[in-house]
């Protein structure tokens, strides 16, 4: 589904990413870990066209997102705040969201009245500004609004900082189902390794702009990150 | 201390990618800034002769002293709709070991040093120059340029309290309105005489200096008073706290008919309404409709038809030119989620252009009643409003491409009253200008008729265009997406 070859970024002259080749498979829950500067964010970044590449490219379902647009219909992200608007409610947002992706009102509503229990009450319906919210429920709403209009690649940087322990269950839960169930492919990034290892089949380590690590995960993964990031203790360049 | 603040601000004010890009802004600021100080220089040292001739039987400078009433009220005026109070980004302070009087006290201090508390100096001293080269006594005029320095830092600092009262209020202008129009009431129907009133307090306190005192004191108490507002301001819960406001929302399905770009209009309208800085730019729409009253009704004014294009532009335009020169900074805020989303940028921007078109058609419609001051009145405003419509919208459209300063529409920091500021105002005049130059040339060259309608033929060439000089616009706004999203992601 989505295939990287050759990227690089770069800027004046510091190589802050570069992947030789990456390819996701359709419906793979793709996990990104690795410490601050590690071009997490760069990469999804690049993948949703909002930098350009230095060199190389990425496409997503044989479409080169830098060259054409037709992969936003069916690929939607939640990468920080600044996606949110701040002066709608919740609803608004989450409508205007559906406008843009052809989803009518019915549509919308039918979606989040199944998100009832992960809102627990403190989105819809509290004629609040988005910008009133706390950053816990902000991040709620922006992770709904991604799911609208059924995409078919979801990427989410960073999901379950912010979020209570509860919500934090509830958000793994709908994003196994999204994989598993509906064949969505999902990216997610976390620095929270326990979480990482729960929801993705497949898990990339990035270390200063590379890839040195990619497992299919299984009961032995969380133990062998772990081991990974506990050795890494030598003095490691923090970027952010 | 005051030391590192200083050192923090040229970091901010250098760091910024607003500052790369603004450079010709600047340098037209210095500009305006020098063309004022000459003419403060011609005031000061001009006055007192002109005022011999024209009132040879009185004595020049008692007559001066009656015009002090006009000059102050002016002053306040000016200030509050250019002057602003220094920003500062206090969050980052309030845990560091400063004391909150000392951030107060600089944020108070820096401010005295604008702009507008020097340009009066080329104004004063020239004038006092010039009352002591006349042989009036030294002391008399050196007292008087102390008091006039005192009463313009009493203006500053009187300025920032009305600010801070009327941030809080939908109509901001309005208790300012209200004040100086109070006074000049007051004064124009000879209920107090405000003009000899202030004029011999200030001939008494040039003749005995020991009065001084009194200007000092009600500087002193506007001071104490804008530190106490801005200290009790100064604690994290005031930016911090979640000001809960109960969403009214509109209906606005009316704006299905706009059909594909109906979901930007409809955001549009909530980005208006829903946040000060944006709603202030109506405020000032309506006020703006007014502007031509400042005019017409003078005879001395009516002759002056080359000047008709110029405040129909102003009058029809005026939101246009307030919302139309910060698209797409108002949307910085989520200009990357948009940039991932399945939008057209035409549709996008054509959504802006309509919002513009509309208001420029509403106001001209609001602004048919100045036909009582002549046809060619009206004649001017449709030709300005078509002029709007076809030339300067897309002007407008086409220069927000070159926008790269965020506008943080959600911020709500002690200090930070956003509103509108010089620059804004000097962006807009050199499209009211050019219009105004073509017709009064042609006016002046053929007649009336040929003005209007190359003014109306240059706006329906826009409008004709329209399709085309969109697809340019939009290329222009692909070819920056970067640097834009780079650009807003930035803060400050």
């Amino acid at each position: 589904m989505i295939y990287t070859k050759d990227i690089s970024k770069a800027y004046n002259g510091t190589t802050v990413l570069k992947i030789d080749e990456l390819n996701i498979p359709k419906g793979q829950s793709f996990g990104l870990v690795g410490n601050n500067g590690a071009g997490k964010t760069t990469y999804f970044s690049l993948l949703l066209d909002l930098i350009k590449p230095t060199t190389g490219s990425i496409s997503n379902g044989e479409i080169i997102v830098d060259q054409s647009e037709d992969w936003k219909p069916y690929t939607s992200s939640f990468i920080d705040e600044s996606f949110l608007i701040g002066y709608l409610t919740p609803e608004e947002y989450f409508y205007f969201i559906g406008d843009l992706r052809g989803q009518n009102k019915a549509d919308i509503d039918a979606l989040t009245s199944k998100f009832e229990d992960f809102f627990n009450g403190e989105i819809i319906g509290k004629k609040k500004y988005l910008r009133d919210l706390s950053k816990g429920n902000q991040k709620k709403a922006g992770i709904v609004a991604a799911l609208i209009g059924n995409p078919e690649v979801i990427i989410l940087d960073e999901p379950f900082a912010n979020l209570d322990p509860t919500t934090q269950i509830r958000l793994k839960q709908i994003l196994k189902d999204l994989a598993e169930k509906q064949g969505v492919t999902v990216l997610i990034s976390s620095h929270d390794l326990m979480h990482v290892t729960d929801v993705c089949e497949r898990i990339v380590v990035l270390e200063k702009g590379e890839i040195i690590k990619d497992l299919e995960t299984n009961p032995a993964t969380l133990k062998e990150l772990e081991a990974h990031f506990a050795g890494n203790l030598e003095p490691v360049q923090e970027e952010e | 201390m005051i030391k590192h603040f200083i050192n923090l601000e040229w970091k901010q004010y250098f760091r910024s990618s607003y500052w790369q890009k603004s450079l010709g802004l600047n340098i037209l600021l210095v500009f305006f800034a020098l063309y004022f100080i000459v003419v403060f220089l011609i005031l000061g040292f001009g006055l007192l002769p002109i005022l011999k001739k024209v009132f040879p039987d009185q004595d020049p400078f008692v007559v001066a002293n009656g015009f002090i009433f006009f000059w102050i009220m002016i002053d306040l005026l000016m200030r509050f709709f250019l002057q602003k109070l220094p920003v500062m980004s206090v969050k980052p302070l309030l845990t560091l070991p400063i004391k909150r009087s000392t951030v107060v006290h600089y944020v108070l201090g820096k401010s005295a040093l604008s702009f507008f508390n020097f340009l009066p100096l080329f104004a004063i001293i020239p004038f006092s120059i010039m009352l002591i080269v006349n042989d009036y006594c030294t002391s008399t005029a050196l007292t008087w340029m102390f008091t006039m320095i005192i009463v313009v830092l009493i203006g500053n600092f009187l300025n920032f309290i009305i600010e801070a009262f009327s941030a809080e209020l939908e109509f901001s202008f309005l208790p300012l309105i209200i004040f100086v129009g109070t006074l000049y009431g007051l004064d124009a129907f000879g209920i107090v005489s405000m003009t000899s009133l202030l004029g011999d307090a200030f001939l008494g306190i040039a003749n005995n200096p020991i009065f001084i005192l009194v200007p000092i004191a009600i500087l002193a108490l506007c001071y104490s008073f804008n530190f106490k507002l801005l200290k009790d301001k100064l604690f994290l819960d005031s930016s911090l706290k979640s000001k809960i406001t109960e969403v009214k929302a509109a209906d606005l399905s009316w704006t299905k008919r706009f059909g594909d770009i109906a979901p930007f209009m409809q955001l549009d309208l909530k980005l208006i309404w829903r946040n000060k800085r944006t709603k202030s730019s109506v405020w000032i729409m309506l006020i703006g409709l007014l502007y031509g009253l400042f005019f017409y009704p003078q005879p001395m004014y009516r002759d002056m038809v080359w000047l008709f294009p110029f405040i129909g532009i102003f009058v029809t335009g005026i939101f246009l030119i307030n919302f139309g020169q910060f698209i797409p900074a108002w949307d910085s805020g989520y200009y990357k989620m948009l940039m991932s989303q399945n939008i057209k940028y035409e549709q996008y921007l054509r959504s802006k252009f309509i919002l513009m078109v509309l208001s420029v058609a509403i106001i001209f419609v609001l602004s048919i009643p100045y036909v009582y001051f002549g046809w060619k009145i009206l004649v001017a405003h449709f030709a300005a409003a078509i002029y709007n419509i076809g030339v300067n919208s897309h002007i407008m459209l086409y220069g927000g491409s070159f926008n790269r300063k965020k506008i943080d529409l959600n911020q709500r920091a002690a200090f930070n009253y956003q509103g509108t500021g010089a620059v804004q105002w000097i962006i807009g005049l050199p499209l009211m200008i050019l219009p105004m130059i073509i017709f009064a040339i042609l006016n002046w060259l053929i007649g009336f008729e040929t003005g209007i309608i190359a003014l109306i033929l240059l706006g329906i060439a826009g409008i004709v265009f329209h399709k085309k000089l969109m697809r340019i616009i939009t290329k222009r706004y692909l070819d920056s997406k970067y640097k834009m999203i780079n650009a807003f992601s930035q803060d400050n």
